[in-house]
């Protein structure tokens, strides 16, 4: 029987791969941005099980409502991506030190 | 027959990912990340969240995929400097993902998150409701507000992402709309007085 720790784990496998990907992926910022989109996904996947083991449907609105910020925050993300590029010519994040932080 | 088929759709899940972040090639990373999208929505259809299943796939596979693909493709990237320290990177990110695994495995067997025990929600979910119907009738009454938010925050996402990349260069031809409604008859007409002995008269 499937139950909610079968969607937990799944949610953490996924957001462990996620992390990876973030430490991995260090030269190559759209594969970043993938990694976090991995990551957002297990977040939903924690509250999709929630919501479906407990009978509740709050899980699935504010899942509705992380899709609609994370859809937000890629596009944002990529059309950083290509300034960066233009005034660049690397997507590496090495390369954003333009601001000396 | 249900446990199988989550067990697939959990195992080429958790592949399609592994490939998303050990990928050669960004457009590589982009499909398998679009794979693992699909399955998602298929874990999720199963455990009865079909309407959002169905946005997964419309929205993500659809267009912010769609959208990785394109800036994938537009920006000419060298996939060699691209992988230069990812065995380095390798012995820090896979224990620190192991790690983080371990913990969480544990909080999840320690039995705290047993369904039974933990309090219920507002909206508990009726017997022989439909998934879409439930979420439509709660989205405009109770989270009307976080509703209207979320929309105010993919319009900032659109201004944002048009302005980010918008360049005016110089020396290209583009229309003024403005200079364009303002214009009158005098900027454009010239009537202009022709004399009567034209070829007519000397045939």
């Amino acid at each position: 029987m499937i139950g909610l720790s079968h969607y937990l784990v799944l949610g953490a496998l996924l957001f462990a791969l996620g992390m990876a990907g973030i430490f991995l992926n260090r030269k190559n910022a759209i594969v970043l941005l993938m990694s976090i989109e991995l990551i957002l996904l297990a977040v939903n996947f924690n509250f999709i099980g929630f919501s479906t083991f407990m009978g509740d449907l709050a899980g699935q609105v504010f899942v509705f409502f992380i899709l609609t910020v994370a859809a937000a925050e890629s596009a944002i993300g990529l059309a950083i991506m290509v300034a960066l590029f233009r005034n660049r010519n690397s997507i590496d994040v090495a390369d954003l030190d333009t601001m000396k932080g | 027959m249900f446990e199988f088929v989550f067990y697939v759709f959990a195992v080429v899940l958790i592949f399609a990912a592994t490939m998303v972040i050990t990928a050669r090639n960004p457009v590589h990373a982009a499909m398998y990340l679009v794979l693992a999208f699909f399955n998602s929505a298929a874990l999720w259809i199963m455990a009865g969240a079909e309407f959002l299943g169905i946005v997964l796939v419309l929205v993500y596979v659809g267009a912010v995929m769609v959208l990785f693909l394109f800036v994938v493709m537009m920006l000419d990237i060298n996939l060699e400097k691209l992988r230069e320290g990812f065995v380095r990177h390798l012995y820090i990110g896979v224990p620190i993902a192991a790690v983080m695994v371990v913990q969480m495995l544990l909080v999840v067997g320690s039995g705290i998150m047993d369904p039974a025990t933990l309090p219920g929600g507002d909206l508990p979910i009726p017997e022989d409701a439909a998934n879409t119907a439930l979420i439509g009738s709660v989205l405009y009454t109770v989270y009307v507000y976080p509703f209207e938010l979320a929309a105010v925050i993919l319009l900032v996402a659109i201004i944002a992402a048009i302005m980010l990349t918008l360049r005016r260069r110089e020396g290209t031809k583009h229309q003024d709309p403005g200079r364009q409604v303002r214009v009158r008859k005098a900027d454009r007409l010239r009537t202009v007085d022709l004399p009567r002995n034209s070829r007519r008269d000397s045939e």
